[in-house]
């Protein structure tokens, strides 16, 4: 393809080995990827794992120290006033002018942006509908709730119909309910055309709303793939054991064929198995019990995310917000 | 364009600010002005005027340099916007924007000087209301002139300030700081300067540094187009020329520019995320 645009693998963002330290500290330590047109991309990773470095980088904030990144076809460095006109940001806390209303607000980016009077006031009636803010127009920015506020920064982010629009944390410090419907707007959104990149610490925000899913942590990424491929990758279930000897049951565990690979917990042990965990069960009890170990608790779940991160990054993440660990009888397909 | 016009938006929403801005000055004028001109011009009542020389009273004189001193406080207290804009964020919604930095400064600038051109024509009317002496006799072209030359005088000495403001604005941390380095740098500036007094009696090292204040500046062209080029006041026979008032604004430019480079710099090497 001439010019920018995405390049013919379909690519609207492009990092190569990008790198960024605070003195001494390696914030982002060369990472590479690339985001398809149309996608739900994110970056997984717990606070302080490099997220918002990379995604300022990304947005110009921040400049490019190592590497190269390019979005839509721009350089970030080069044309970084072409990237900035080809994309759209919520950032992780609110940036509302607290005393503007909603009206202003959105009328207020599409000045900075140099649109044309009649088509920003065309958009702006379409945004407030889509974000269901109609009835909010003359309000004050300070009097909506957090949930109205992170919608209207969703609408201002898309003023501009940008090719990529960039949610830093999008859902971080809403109530359950209301982030089940931002990510409703969210997917709508991506459904209309736009290329989406998210950062997240929430492990089900990941699982449910991306294409494709990079964890990361310690400025670097971990593992890259659909949510289903992360899964896939700790094998079909899990089992978690807890028994009064567990360096003897893991022993005798690993040679199991059906073990794939056994890791431990704190006090736990940890199961991946390849087949039905159903089946898989009474052997493991069996096996235990003859060789005279105890078992206190047993727990069988599909993976989550939760467990591709903890596995991963070998960090447990207690967030809230976060689905529990589903017990065994509640096992149903999603 | 569009940082002045959410700039004004703000400027008119806030109306207990809005209020309090116009009125502090006003207040300036008629609380400190009328108090000390009764005592001036008792003292002066009995110092002579040359014949056929042009007296104006102490409320008149202090009136200039009430103008100069709201514009003052006015620009640089302006900064604070820039911080608050800053910590909370919002700075980054602008400064993602393809919108030229520059723009931003002068986005800010004009605004700024909006807001000074509002008070000083407050106070102006405010002034002539309670008896000060502004336009005393002139014709309504000469009025229109007086008036467009106090602005400009103000406009360029509120560029400066409004620049520097912003430049230690976007250096700076906390609006605590700021207020205490802008509080800092009010007092000298505006006593080291005519508005309240003649400098001329000062001693020898503070006249210099008066005479080369941008305020000391300011109020010269406010008393010369408001006034006039020839008066007595306090005592002291006040005689502007042409290339008197013409170096002062010159000089308001020169601080002007050399402010506008200073923020320009400041604001380039900007971080905010």
């Amino acid at each position: 393809m001439e010019g920018p645009g995405p390049g013919n693998d379909g690519a609207i963002i492009r990092v190569e080995n990008l790198e960024h330290s605070y003195g001494n500290f390696k914030a982002v330590d060369g990472i590479s990827f690339t985001v398809k047109k149309g996608e739900i991309f994110s970056f997984l990773g717990p606070n302080g794992a490099g997220k918002s470095t990379a995604i300022n980088i990304l947005i110009t904030l921040l400049s490019l120290q190592k590497g190269k990144a390019t979005i839509a076809g721009y350089d970030v460095t080069t044309e970084s006033q072409n990237v900035r006109e080809s994309i759209g940001i919520v950032f992780q806390d609110i940036t509302l002018d607290r005393d503007m209303t909603v009206w202003e607000l959105l009328e207020f980016h599409g000045r900075l942006y140099d649109m044309p009077v009649k088509e920003r006031r065309e958009r702006i009636e379409e945004l407030l509908k889509l974000v269901e803010l109609e009835a909010k127009r003359d309000e004050l920015s300070k009097r909506l709730s957090g949930g109205m506020k992170r919608r209207l920064e969703i609408a201002r982010g898309l003023m501009t119909r940008p090719k990529v629009l960039f949610l830093d944390e999008p859902t971080i410090g809403l109530d359950p309910q209301t982030r089940m419907r931002m990510w409703e707007y969210i997917k709508g959104v991506n459904r209309e055309g736009t290329t989406i990149f998210l950062t997240t610490h929430y492990m089900d925000e990941a699982d449910q709303l991306s294409d494709r899913i990079s964890i990361i942590d310690h400025g670097k990424i971990i593992i890259a793939g659909t949510p289903e491929e992360l899964k896939n990758t700790l094998g079909r279930d899990l089992i978690y054991l807890d028994t009064d000897n567990n360096e003897n049951a893991t022993k005798l565990l690993e040679q199991m064929p059906s073990v794939r690979e056994i890791t431990t917990k704190g006090n736990r042990i940890v199961l991946m198995v390849h087949e039905d965990g159903t089946k898989v069960l009474p052997g493991i009890i069996d096996t235990l019990r003859k060789a005279g170990i105890g078992i206190s608790t047993i727990n069988l779940k599909k993976p989550s995310m939760d467990d591709v991160f903890v596995f991963y990054t070998g960090r447990e993440l207690r967030d809230e917000g976060q689905a529990p660990a589903r017990p065994m009888f509640l096992r149903a397909g999603k | 364009m569009t940082v002045y016009w959410r700039d004004m938006i703000r400027f008119f929403r806030f109306k207990t600010l809005l209020i309090s801005s116009l009125l502090q000055p006003a207040l300036w004028l008629a609380f400190f002005g009328i108090a000390m001109s009764s005592n001036f011009d008792r003292l002066m009542a009995g110092v002579p005027v040359p014949e056929g020389a042009y007296a104006v009273g102490y409320l008149t004189f202090m009136g200039a340099g009430i103008i100069a001193m709201t514009t003052l406080f006015t620009s640089l207290f302006s900064g604070i916007v820039i911080l608050f804009d800053k910590n909370w964020g919002l700075m980054r919604e602008i400064l993602a924007s393809p919108v030229n930095r520059n723009h931003i400064i002068v986005g800010i600038a004009m605004s700024g000087v909006t807001k000074s051109f509002i008070q000083a024509i407050i106070i102006m009317v405010f002034g002539i209301l309670i008896g000060a002496a502004f336009f005393a006799g002139f014709t309504p072209v000469q009025v229109a002139f007086g008036v467009l030359g106090v602005l400009a005088f103000v406009a360029m000495f509120a560029l400066g300030f409004l620049f520097l403001s912003a430049a230690i604005a976007i250096s700076m941390e906390s609006p605590e700081g700021l207020q205490g380095v802008m509080t800092l740098l009010t007092m000298p500036i505006f006593f080291a300067s005519n508005a309240l007094y003649p400098i001329d009696t000062f001693p020898e090292a503070l006249r210099i540094i008066s005479a080369y204040n941008p305020m000391t500046m300011l109020i010269n062209g406010i008393r010369y187009f408001a006034i006039g080029p020839d008066f007595y006041a306090l005592g002291k026979h006040y005689e502007f020329t042409q290339a008197d008032i013409l170096l002062s604004f010159l000089g308001l430019i020169i601080f002007s520019a050399i402010m506008f480079a200073l923020a320009w710099w400041r604001f380039r090497r900007a971080v905010v995320t």
